[in-house]
């Protein structure tokens, strides 16, 4: 089927009707807003902008937040309550405690090495010739979406037996290095580091454009000074430069941290959580949404929103402090 | 989004001219109109967007339809059928739809399991789904919002199809879909040329299946290939075999037993099962033909896995009659051409060869008066021999017209369904629950392949039950 604008035609009015939509709810509100009592008007004036955002909040956020704990109490179907057998259940179960193993790998790997290796990379090329140019190749990963890299990456660790030409990159490198073609999403944990290194190819460009502004914006007498003082370029990088963009850094680590908890397109598309690789959102969605267990699904996705939430508030915090000490 | 042309409280003239304050709220008055406006005519315009049927209801070719006209409305469809195959859906119904102004609309989506909870919970359930697993039907029968056959479908269904298969929609003696689609899981894929060129003969014991296997093995031919990776779905190839195992080897009754959990998922009798299937799947000596070592068929699609049996890399393939479709285009799908398929030979000759298959069923969530309509059509031999005529699909269909089945493999598996003689058993993995029919059995299977032990891997999935 080729494209056909008048096919498309009902497409192209819903646009417009919600573009319309917007509009119509912007209008009345400044409407509402203008209308309003002439006494205590800031009152009212803040009431009238924040009310829809507190009130999608409400419906979007908070009630589901509620909903999906009560239902963690509760059995499959969502009818009776089972106190929390739902919690006995995740943590004592053989395949969900390597659920919640590969997603304590892919926190403690993840964001880290993301971010390392987003550091490494501005240090380098920092005020270097080209240096736009080598910036912009490790950032276009980033453009694609979690399922394309994916499925690039599916293609790398593709397995071909041994004599027949192979169209996996690793394999391809791995018998020329003289080894026999490896099955390689089969082998836990290694399988989980495989899939680890795709978030890093996507998000390490991220860490590198903000570490690479953080870095271009330390003064440069501090650096000078340094200089005079003789320091060596490692002794510059661990002394000066890292301290000087640790706020930038922290962001950067608790951004990509937040990404890899819920992380779920990679595993998904790779190995479809198979051959124990699978993570908790993962898990979560097989749970609620293919076996009907809303229960055990709803208890996974609060041990989530437990993980999420501390990290947030530092984030919360440390926007806070940097906000304070300009 | 560009800025709103909306005039704002704080604007300049305003605070200036008391003149031009007068004039602002009629302003913004307008501005909050004009959108409001434009709203109600885009969804008048959808709304009235249907468009009416073409063929004349008092035509000869709308006799059959005589019973369904003055309906009229329109039925939305919801289920697992996507793309081309949608499409031949769509032109089968098309006649029907013509003469009684009954418009279908058909919506196919691959995420079907999942989001017809969604849908169901939501409040959006389609008026008729197309369900290709009635343990999952059985879900929304329990929890009520699946509605019984009425009475028109139900006589018809009855009259089509066997006990067997309306066994599987009937909650308290009361139907609840019709049977759509079927297929047979317990084709044995191989190439007639390659028989005949090295002297192989298709095998009638499950031994001398075995014995042919060393041959092939001895003559430096790979007899078996398998291939489990198919997205979430990964592993259920793996659990048609053990199926087929427990089916030919202890029958039956107790097949029924094991599915429905009356005895334990790992009771000594699947044990003794999956070892045979041990025998062959994971026999270094007979897998993967075309792919590599045993392990390589827990990462070869299922749709690829098959193909080196043309290439004469491999012997034998078992996968079920759709697998038809992904045979190249121009492959000779015939008794003595470049593919064919065996049944499954028997283990126990007592036993004989029940078939293990599967298919789709249509339940309905509303009564309306054309889902009534549709419901009844579909439950029709016309609509099946409609579809039928279109290719790659079939009914167990009594009165099904096999004549207009062009592919052999589909007339093979019509006509063993439809043999009074022949026991069917639906694929057991569906009619578990779904954590276990979609969940561990798959994933233990998975594992099973990746090296797990036999017996620990029934055990774990009978834990999970």
């Amino acid at each position: 089927m080729g494209f056909d604008l008048l096919s498309e035609l009902p497409k192209l009015l819903w646009l417009v009707i919600g573009v319309a939509g917007f509009l119509a709810v912007f209008g009345v509100l400044l409407l509402a807003v203008d209308r309003g009592p002439r006494t205590r008007r800031e009152w009212w004036q803040a009431a009238c902008f924040l009310g829809p955002a507190a009130l999608l909040l409400l419906v979007g956020l908070v009630y589901p937040v509620v909903r999906t704990t009560v239902l963690s109490f509760m059995d499959g179907p969502g009818q009776a309550w089972v106190g929390l057998r739902n919690y006995a259940w995740m943590f004592t179960r053989p395949e969900i405690l390597v659920v919640l193993r590969n997603t304590l790998l892919w926190v403690l790997v993840a964001p880290a090495l993301a971010t390392a290796t987003g550091l490494v990379y501005a240090v380098l090329v920092d005020r270097a010739r080209y240096e736009s140019l080598a910036k912009s190749l490790l950032f276009m990963p980033m453009a694609i979406s979690f399922v394309g890299a994916s499925i690039i990456w599916k293609f790398v660790y593709a397995h071909r037996p041994a004599g027949s030409d192979q169209i996996g990159l690793l394999n391809q490198v791995w018998t020329l290095l003289g080894g026999e073609p490896r099955l390689w999403l089969l082998d836990q944990p290694l399988n989980t580091l495989l899939l680890i290194v795709i978030l890093i190819w996507i998000q390490a460009g991220f860490a590198m454009v903000i570490l690479s502004a953080a870095i271009k914006a330390i003064p440069t007498d501090i650096i000078e000074a340094a200089r005079i003082d003789g320091v060596s370029p490692l002794q510059l990088f661990w002394r000066v430069t890292l301290p000087m963009i640790w706020p930038t850094v922290a962001v950067v680590l608790i951004t990509i941290s937040v990404q890899t908890l819920k992380v779920f397109d990679i595993v998904r598309t790779v190995t479809g959580g198979q051959f124990s690789t699978s993570v908790i959102a993962n898990e979560m969605y097989n749970q609620a949404f293919r076996y009907g267990e809303l229960g055990q699904g709803s208890a996974l996705a609060v041990f989530l929103f437990v993980l999420v939430v501390p990290l947030v508030l530092i984030q919360i915090r440390s926007t806070r402090r940097s906000r304070e000490a300009q | 989004m560009a800025p709103s042309p909306t005039p704002t409280t704080t604007s300049p003239s305003a605070r200036r001219a008391p003149l031009a304050a007068a004039r602002r709220p009629a302003r913004a008055a307008g501005a909050a109109l004009l959108p409001l406006v434009l709203l109600a005519s885009g969804c008048g315009y959808l709304a009235g967007e249907t468009g009416g049927g073409g063929a004349d209801p008092g035509s000869a070719a709308c006799e059959p339809y005589a019973q369904w006209q003055d309906i009229g409305g329109s039925v939305e469809m919801y289920g697992p059928i996507r793309d081309d195959e949608a499409e031949r859906l769509r032109q089968a119904w098309q006649e029907f739809s013509d003469c009684t102004g009954i418009a279908i609309d058909y919506e196919g989506s691959g995420e079907f399991e999942a989001q017809i909870q969604v849908k169901v919970d939501g409040g959006n359930a389609p008026d008729i789904a197309i369900f290709p697993q009635p343990g999952l039907l059985a879900r929304f029968v329990e929890s009520g919002d699946a509605l019984p056959l009425p009475d028109g479908a139900a006589d018809l269904a009855r009259e089509g199809w066997t006990e067997d298969w309306l066994s599987y929609v009937e909650h308290d003696g009361e139907l609840y879909a019709t049977p759509q689609a079927s297929n047979v899981k317990s084709l044995v894929w191989y190439s007639p040329t390659v028989f005949e060129e090295n002297g192989y003969e298709v095998p009638r014991t499950w031994d001398a299946m075995i014995d042919l296997s060393d041959t092939m093995a001895g003559d430096g031919l790979k007899p078996w290939c398998a291939g489990i990776e198919s997205g979430e779905a990964t592993g259920w190839p793996a659990t048609d075999w053990l199926e087929n195992a427990v089916l030919r080897e202890h029958g039956p009754d107790v097949y029924d037993q094991w599915v429905e959990h009356e005895i334990p998922f790992d009771d000594p009798k699947i044990v003794e099962s999956l070892e045979r299937v041990d025998g062959i799947l994971r026999n270094p000596d007979y897998v993967n033909g075309g792919h590599g070592g045993v392990k390589s068929i827990a990462t070869t699609s299922q749709q690829d896995a098959g193909l080196p049996v043309n290439e004469g890399e491999c012997g034998m393939y078992m996968m079920g009659s759709f697998y038809a479709a992904n045979w190249p285009e121009d492959t000779d799908i015939s008794e003595g051409g470049d593919i064919y398929a065996f049944n499954l030979p028997a283990i126990d000759e007592e036993v004989g060869t029940p078939i293990v298959g599967g298919g789709e069923f249509a339940a309905a969530f509303t009564d309306r008066p054309e889902v009534v309509a549709v419901q009844e059509y579909l439950a029709t031999v016309g609509f099946a021999d409609s579809r039928a005529s279109l290719g790659r699909w079939f009914s167990a269909h009594r009165d099904a017209d096999l004549e207009l089945l062009e592919n052999p493999i589909d007339r093979l598996s019509a006509e063993l369904l439809r043999d009074p003689d022949v026991v069917f058993r639906w694929d057991g993995g569906d009619n578990m629950p779904a954590a276990v029919g979609s969940g561990t059995f798959w994933r233990g299977m998975t594992d099973w392949i990746n090296g797990k032990g036999t017996e620990e891997t029934l055990t774990y999935i009978e834990d999970s039950w």
